[in-house]
């Protein structure tokens, strides 16, 4: 292999091979590779273009901090955009491109905005496109700049078609959730154990050891090298029965009770993964600390590196990043960094001090030289007496801040630590939760080990360190001196967003003064990347600009996830078919063997109408409707909510919800009813059977079944918790079939023999147990058709054997469809259809239903207010279109006039509206405004601009004395 | 003084290396007296103090803002502006609204990038298309704009969308309201508070107010914030999520419940969305951001609280009802999170006029799609305070209704929150 590799060294296997495209072009690396360092190995140097300037980026870190290495992979549906080169490891024939850069990352047109960026700094669109004079264009930013924008601005390309990959939820509830495989994670575990604990690890990277994966110079450890510690340390872990340690798998969110949300991903492969919802007395969070970059003019140029992605380049990947080396850091810790560059032979062709600064890079597309500047006594830096160095790497560490964000976003508070040189956690997390190792400030090996352990107290003693102790001492804020405005434009502190020290500055001149403010006027902070790398940079200028201490500025918001989850894994299981499970009815296949077409109702489908071959909507829906009032039709009800309600209040309770009395229900009878909200709305109607003194079974509608159970819980449990009353929900237990028209009884009779069905053993609005087709049933006779009719129910595994029967004697199946013809001719309401939340009983013209005589009850109050009282409102009418021939649209308007002109007053609208075969004409119910005084008037029904004539009447159109019901 | 934007004055600015910009608003030291006070830096309290200045004259205004203006609701919202509202009041008021945005760039001489992309509202039901048709209808004899559109209408409109008769929720139609769209939230504040503050009103940061003052007659007589006393005859309370806190120092109560609301933006993806698309039924409103980011907003979550946090599971319930509405999301990737306090009233219409306090009024009860209604909002509240009686588009939403039953019940309009 070509390219930057080093013959020796490394955490990767030569032994095996790996092919990658990059933007098209072959390459290879090694398993142990992540796509970011077999890029350099491969001496790739521009990885991405930025934003919004299209600057050429390479390679910043090899870390989850990365804000430049922002990939396309794969293509079509396995595509996946903006994933991090640094995070993924390299599998066999992964295809990757860079997010922006047309025609290639290298020869890139965008890159003209960078020609004169000033125009361009923080904040321009607010600023342009304001007016619609642009001449021609009319409403220009609609029109032409946001289009334009719009096409120039994003990153990945979204995949096409459905995710071939499937992602898992998990769940578990352990005694101590550790995040963060690093040295304080690791003693932490493994002291939790100690003590017996039930322990959780979860570790970002697909190797434990943090920190010391890619590093030198630290102590030995229990007399072994730091990382082979930290690899016996998970070895005896994972090993433990009582631990659950996972590898790429990263806590990304903490939410109250201490839930912690960790994504997991396979570590040999890039995609799927499964999210685990973590419950825990105590979470350490040792999730580390992120390297900053110096802010220094030229400091996006390919070449400049964080000094750990040297260091973890040489130690770790075995690439050796550049020849010759200048070293910028602000703080002490620089030995590793020097031992790492020496092995890999990299000539450190100068380190800038203390009272010097890097003043600008050169070289297009990779790092050629590097202009350093001694300070004047004013600590800007002296741009007279700077000197160029050539150098092809430059590698640069504004210090180490801790890794807070899963503190944050749980609630807890920062502080500027000036003896750390850092923002360090400031309390106000929840209790149980702790922050330990470099994410607690303790930056040594021997501190966070400590740290750990100690987090954990009691147990053995933790593990001992020997030798020296490395940490940056004396880091100051991550900001180079800079002497010119121009020089603050090429100063980038976003590398994602092209954020400069010059933007901060505009900013702040502009009175964004608040950090929150500064961040959404520049946009700092606000790339994937989650501003890692530009937060505290971002602060520190803000402070600079605005002459005031970082501490009181202090850091943005962070808000989950802390890193990408994609919206599949959220997700989970409940995709495709389980997204929104269908229920169906235990008559399903046969409605489907009848042709029946369904409609959605609630989660469930019921069959519309039953199509014949050949047959359309309309003659099958007339067919079935004239079977009912002619014969004897069969409708399967099953879906119906159904709720047991028992105890010695269960009476008292449906008093209370019901606007009618149901006390005085006798066992055996039964009786519709409506409940209202507490605003005096209807909310849901069905039919209530009294099975015994304390025992009630309450019929609600199908799609409202589960909102009428809350209610009602919500009401019992808050409300009246003195009420002996238990609800439960039974729409699963009884599959129904109503049999309804002339002939219902006869039809009955024969699947009933011994049942005495007269008018008088089984009076209308009773329910009798009977033996029906061989089965235990329970049936209702009741009717929502106008005709006699009886509901059999027996227990849901029946359901196919009584509609068998049914239909074997001599039942026409019909649909909703008909099953709306039929109650709309009787007048009879459908919740969501004549009700919409602000209709009333006495609106629906169902006055006799609220009962005078009993106590309170839900709604009452509110009946009686001036508003549902007062004249004016709207009032359940039948309507006759004039040309008989015509079916209104349901929700078309009422108004006065063929001839609107808005705004037009609207006297109500079309709630159902049908073609009756009974009648011979179109009809419809509505409600209008003083409905009930308007019968006989002349009224137009408007719906997408075309009017129809209707005549208001009376809404019962069919049978209006209930003959038909004892026929 | 203050600039005045315009791509010249880029141009011109840039030449001078962008030295010349000058603060978008003063920072003042509270007063000691003002003749108005606002509480609540959000867009419907910057907005009141904008009309009040410009259209009545009022301009010795003070807006007390306990943290950074926008730093609520107003800033994190998910931006979608429609007037498609079912009843004739809703519509007159959402609807002045839409007419304000239309000008609102030019008025406040600031883009606020009001985008008229287009707001679909999917029908999946039989329920749904009844719904939706008379709604449309309604609009349209209101002379909102709204038309149905069909399946293939849809998929017209929206290549994105599955119109396959055989996915879960089959769609049947939607309503369209082409002048709806997005706006630029932050722009909005900004731009109000910028022109609010060019007429002399007084924006004060920092400053919670921690107690209001009535004098000897009961009337309002100022507030107590964590910046000192501020004096003023007349006051507003404009809090969205904190209403009730605040009602409850004035010493009256409030109809509402805070509940946080989350919403989240993706990754920024190449542009493939190119307009607003809502879901009742599979619950989903989403938009793509100029920048790229699909945005996307929750259900509330169902426990009241004042913590601007949710919990994971309503967002794991949103991811599943976007992938299920639309399949290729599934691998792209949630960036952020976050929640604001929605104050959310029985009927989901807001308050806006006067208060059981003399010189004392309110406006709220905005709950999950007060956005849109930001310019609307404080120019009925500008007309209401300085007029001392509502304006026609106002009066219908009177605390008063709660105890005379005349609701404005747009839970219909209000299904998914927005
Ligand atoms: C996630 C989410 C998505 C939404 N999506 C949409 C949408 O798509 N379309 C839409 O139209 N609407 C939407 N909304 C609703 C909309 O954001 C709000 O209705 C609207 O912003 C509320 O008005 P406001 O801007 O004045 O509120 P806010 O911005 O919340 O302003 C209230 C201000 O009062 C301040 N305050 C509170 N207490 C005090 C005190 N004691 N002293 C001083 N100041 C105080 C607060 O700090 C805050 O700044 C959404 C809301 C959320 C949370």
């Amino acid at each position: 292999m070509t390219g930057s590799r080093l013959p020796a060294g490394g955490l990767i296997d030569r032994t095996k091979p790996i092919s990658f495209t990059f933007e098209g072009r072959a390459l290879t690396g090694y398993a142990g590779d992540s796509v970011a360092s077999a890029l350099l190995a491969n001496d790739v140097r521009i990885v991405g273009r930025s934003f919004k300037r299209h600057r050429p980026r390479g390679l910043l870190s090899l870390g989850m901090e990365e804000p430049n290495a922002i990939l396309n992979v794969g293509t079509g549906a396995h595509a996946a955009p903006n994933r991090f080169a640094t995070e993924l490891p390299l599998a066999q024939g992964l295809a990757v491109s860079p997010t922006r850069g047309w025609p290639s990352s290298r020869f890139d047109l965008g890159g003209v905005l960078d020609l004169w960026p000033t125009p361009l700094a923080a904040g321009f669109y607010y600023k342009t496109f304001i007016g619609p004079r642009l001449p021609g264009v009319r409403d220009a930013w609609n029109r032409l700049w946001e289009p334009l924008l719009r096409s120039l601005a994003g990153q990945g390309r979204a995949p096409e078609g459905v995710d071939p990959d499937a992602y898992d939820h998990a769940h578990i509830e352990v005694d101590v959730a550790v995040v963060g495989a690093g040295l304080a994670g690791l003693a932490a575990a493994e002291a939790a154990l100690g003590r017996g604990a039930r322990v959780a690890l979860f570790e970002r990277d697909i190797r434990p050891g943090g920190r010391a994966l890619g590093r030198d110079g630290d102590p030995r450890i229990d007399d072994a090298a730091p990382l082979a510690w930290a690899e016996g340390a998970w070895a005896r872990i994972a090993d433990n029965p009582r631990a659950t340690a996972k590898l790429r798998t990263t806590a990304f969110g903490l939410y109250d009770g201490r839930q912690l949300a960790v994504y997991e991903l396979p570590v040999d492969g890039p995609y799927a993964g499964r999210i685990w919802h973590v419950r825990a007395k105590e979470i350490v969070i040792a999730a580390g600390a992120l390297e900053r970059p110096m802010t220094f003019p030229g400091n996006d140029r390919p070449g400049v590196m964080l000094a750990s992605a040297v260091e973890a380049a040489i130690r770790r990947y075995g690439v050796r990043p550049g020849g010759q080396a200048v070293v910028f850091l602000n703080h002490g810790d620089g030995a590793g960094l020097r031992q790492a560059l020496n092995a890999a032979d990299i000539e450190i062709v100068a380190e800038v001090g203390p009272d010097e600064t890097v003043t600008g890079t050169q070289g297009f597309g990779r790092l050629q030289s590097v202009d350093i500047a001694p300070l004047g006594p004013d600590g800007l830096p002296r741009m007279d007496a700077r000197r160029r160095v050539p150098a092809d790497l430059l590698a640069t560490s504004g210090g180490w801040s801790p890794a807070l964000a899963l503190h944050l976003i749980q609630g807890g508070r920062q502080a500027w630590s000036e003896a750390d040189g850092c923002f360090i956690a400031a309390g106000g997390g929840q209790d149980g939760v702790r922050l330990a190792g470099a994410a607690n400030a303790r930056f040594s090996a021997a501190a966070a080990l400590a740290d750990g352990h100690g987090s954990t107290a009691g147990g053995a003693p933790g593990p001992k360190t020997t030798g020296g102790d490395a940490a940056p001492s004396g880091q100051g804020l991550p900001l180079a001196p800079i002497a010119a405005e121009r020089l603050k434009r090429q100063a980038f502190i976003d590398f994602q967003h092209d954020v400069t020290v010059a933007d901060i500055g505009l900013a702040a001149r502009e009175g964004f003064h608040a950090i929150e403010h500064a961040k959404r006027y520049t946009t700092a902070g606000m790339g994937t990347d989650q501003g890692r790398t530009a937060q505290l940079a971002t602060a520190a200028a803000l402070a600079a600009a605005t002459g005031r201490e970082i501490g009181d500025i202090g850091l943005s918001g962070l808000r989950p996830p802390v890193t990408p989850v994609p919206f599949g894994a959220l997700g989970g299981w409940r995709r495709g078919a389980l997204f929104a499970p269908v229920r169906q009815t235990p008559m399903h296949r046969r409605h489907e063997a009848l042709g029946a077409v369904f409609e959605d109702v609630g989660d469930w489908k019921r069959a519309r109408y039953y199509a014949a071959p050949g047959e359309a909507m309309a003659p099958a829906v007339a067919r079935e409707c004239r079977a009912v009032r002619t014969a004897v039709g069969a409708l399967d009800v099953s879906t119906l909510g159904k709720i047991a309600v028992a105890g010695p209040d269960a009476a008292a309770f449906l008093n209370r919800v019901y606007t009618n009395r149901m006390d005085t229900l006798a066992v055996g009878a039964c009786r519709y009813g409506v409940m209202l909200k507490d605003d005096g709305m209807v909310f849901d109607d069905g039919v209530v059977a009294r099975l015994g003194p304390n025992r009630f079974h309450v019929t609600t509608t199908s799609g409202g079944a589960a909102a009428v159970l809350n209610w009602l819980e919500d009401w019992r449990q808050t409300e009246w918790p003195d009420l002996k009353v238990w609800l439960a929900s039974v729409t699963e237990q009884w599959a129904g079939v109503a049999v309804a028209g002339p002939n219902a009884a006869r039809t009955l009779a024969a699947l009933a023999p011994e049942l005495d069905l007269s008018d008088t053993a089984f009076p209308h609005l009773t329910w009798r147990d009977a033996t029906a087709a061989g089965l235990s049933a329970r049936i209702f006779r009741v009717s929502f058709s106008g005709e006699r009719g009886y509901e059999i129910n027996v227990p849901w595994r029946h359901g196919e054997a009584l509609w068998d029967a049914v239909l074997a004697a001599g039942a026409i199946p019909y649909g909703t469809e008909a099953m709306h013809v039929l109650r709309a001719e009787k007048g009879f309401i459908v919740v969501g259809h004549e009700t919409d939340g602000t209709v009333t009983p006495v609106d629906l013209g169902l006055s006799w239903l609220i009962s005078a005589k009993k106590g309170d009850f839900i709604g009452k109050r509110a009946l009686a207010r001036p508003a549902l009282t007062a004249p004016g409102r709207k009032q359940l009418v039948g309507l006759e279109p004039e040309d008989a021939s015509v079916v209104l649209d349901e929700g078309a308007q009422i108004i006065a006039t063929a001839t609107p002109r808005p705004p037009e007053p609207m006297l109500g609208h079309v709630a159902s509206s049908y073609w009756s075969s009974a009648l011979n004409r179109g009809f419809a119910l509505a409600l209008v405004k003083d409905g009930r005084a308007r019968h006989g008037e002349r009224l137009f029904a408007w719906s997408l601009g075309v009017a129809h004539a209707v005549r208001v009447r009376d809404p019962v159109f069919y049978d209006p004395k209930g003959a038909r019901l004892h026929a | 003084m203050q600039d005045r934007f315009s791509a010249g004055r880029i141009l011109r600015e840039a030449l001078g290396g962008n030295a010349g910009w000058r603060p978008w608003r003063r920072n003042p030291e509270p007063k000691p007296r003002y003749d108005v006070i606002i509480v609540g830096g959000g867009g419907h309290g910057l907005a009141t103090a904008y009309y009040l200045a410009k259209l009545h004259g009022i301009a010795n205004v003070a807006v007390i803002e306990k943290g950074w203006i926008g730093g609520g609701n107003a800033g994190r919202n998910t931006t979608i502006v429609r007037s498609n509202y079912l009843w004739d009041e809703s519509a007159a008021i959402y609807e002045h609204g839409l007419k304000l945005w239309e000008g609102l760039s030019a008025d406040l001489n600031i883009n606020v990038m009001f985008s008229q992309r287009g707001v679909l509202n999917l029908a999946h039901t039989l329920h749904d298309v009844r719904e939706g048709m008379r709604r449309v209808n309604a609009n349209q004899l209101n002379g909102v704009d709204a038309e149905w559109l069909d399946a293939p209408g849809v998929k017209a409109f929206c290549p994105l969308i599955d119109i396959s008769a055989d996915a879960r929720w089959p769609v049947l139609g939607a309503t369209l309201q082409r002048r709806g769209g997005t706006a630029r939230h932050d722009a909005v504040v900004w731009g109000y508070a910028r022109a609010a503050d060019r007429l002399g009103v007084d924006i004060i940061e920092n400053a919670e107010v921690t107690a209001i003052l009535r004098d000897g007659q009961g009337r309002f007589d100022g507030v107590e914030t964590t910046r000192g006393t501020i004096k003023a005859r007349t006051g507003a309370l404009v809090a969205a999520g904190h209403s009730s806190i605040l009602a409850a120092m004035a010493g009256f109560r409030l109809p509402i419940e805070s509940h946080p609301l989350q919403a989240l933006v993706s990754e920024p993806l190449k542009r493939l969305l190119d307009c607003v698309v809502m879901s009742n039924q599979v619950h989903v409103y989403v938009s793509q951001s100029d920048k790229g980011e699909l945005v996307m907003g929750a259900g509330i979550d169902a426990y009241t609280s004042y913590t601007q946090r949710g919990a994971l599971h309503v967002i794991e319930d949103q991811m599943a009802a976007a992938c299920a509405l639309f399949p290729m999301f599934s691998r792209v990737r949630v960036m952020r999170t976050w929640a604001g306090i929605v104050d959310v009233c029985p009927d989901a219409s807001p308050i806006i006029g006067a208060t059981p306090v003399p010189g004392l009024y309110i406006n709220c009860g905005w709950g999950t799609g007060g956005f849109k209604a930001t310019p609307s909002s404080g120019w009925t509240l500008a007309h209401t305070i300085a007029t001392g009686a509502p304006h026609p588009l106002n009066a219908p939403f009177a605390l008063k209704r709660f105890e005379t039953g005349a609701l404005i019940d747009e839970h219909g309009a209000a299904a998914v929150a927005h």
